[in-house]
């Protein structure tokens, strides 16, 4: 259970990582928007879902309740951050922010 | 690019199939959560204010995702003064009670003279009345805020 619990976290942690970088990295709002979306919504859960496995390390009911209590938020995060993402995108289109083009290609 | 802009343009501002469908999926669970928090104030963190902000956020939320209307109609403008009015007098009402019947004012175990139940248990069951009371206020405060900032005192269109 530790071990699973470790590996869900640390592959969380490097989501996390990977999404910071490409909101470093890419060029404009919406491949940064892209990024910071995966980072809310996978690696986020990754990261709950991991706290609530070892959380149950050691068993009793009470520890069971807090570990539903926990996966409640996952679920939670998994039908929000997407939606977010998608409200913020799309201010983003009607306010009409340009996305990124190589310079000498016709748009 | 401009095709997308052009499809978004089309439909009135904020009509979100996606947005409003999620939006319908999380509210009874977020007002759920309100409760939760208020309810359970006492034995964990959280208690009325928190717990009235998760309350009010909900239906800001229906606000924003759909329109000012559709969250009028679920809350009314007179039953969200009438339920601010009556949250502030519950905790002062409560207050006062504990003041009149010989304690200070919030000395929940002055209530033990209504009901003897033991001061111990009269503390804890005032505070849950009390963080209702703060809890129902909050949630309509927050509310109507929403509702006035965002549409200018008119409660027409909004945001």
């Amino acid at each position: 259970m530790l071990w699973a619990a470790g590996f869900l976290i640390v592959a969380g942690i490097f989501f996390f990582a990977v999404g910071v970088l490409g909101v470093l990295r890419f060029p404009d709002f919406y491949t940064r928007l892209h990024a910071a979306g995966k980072c809310d919504s996978l690696a986020a859960v990754l990261v709950i879902v991991g706290i609530a496995l070892y959380n149950l390390a050691d068993f009793s009911p009470s520890n069971l309740l807090v570990s539903f209590k926990i996966l409640a938020i996952a679920a939670f995060v998994f039908i929000a951050s997407p939606t977010a993402t998608h409200a913020v995108t799309e201010a983003a289109l009607i306010i009409g922010v340009e996305p990124w083009t190589k310079k000498d290609e016709p748009q | 690019m401009k095709l997308l802009q052009e499809r978004v343009k089309d439909r009135p501002a904020g009509e979100n199939l996606i947005i409003r469908t999620a939006v319908r999926l999380m509210i009874p669970f977020i007002q759920l959560y309100g409760l939760y928090v208020i309810v359970h104030g006492h034995y964990s963190p959280g208690g009325g204010f928190q717990g009235g902000v998760v309350l009010g956020a909900s239906f800001i939320l229906l606000a924003l995702a759909y329109d000012l209307r559709t969250s009028l109609r679920f809350m009314s403008e007179r039953v969200n003064a009438v339920l601010g009015n009556v949250g502030v007098l519950i905790y002062t009402g409560t207050g006062l009670l504990c003041a009149l019947l010989g304690g200070l004012f919030l000395d929940y175990s002055a209530l033990d003279r209504i009901l003897p139940l033991g001061p111990v248990e009269w503390r804890s069951l005032g505070i849950f009345v009390v963080e209702v009371g703060v809890g129902i206020a909050v949630m309509s405060i927050m509310t109507s805020l929403f509702w006035d900032l965002g549409s200018g005192g008119e409660m027409d269109e909004g945001l």
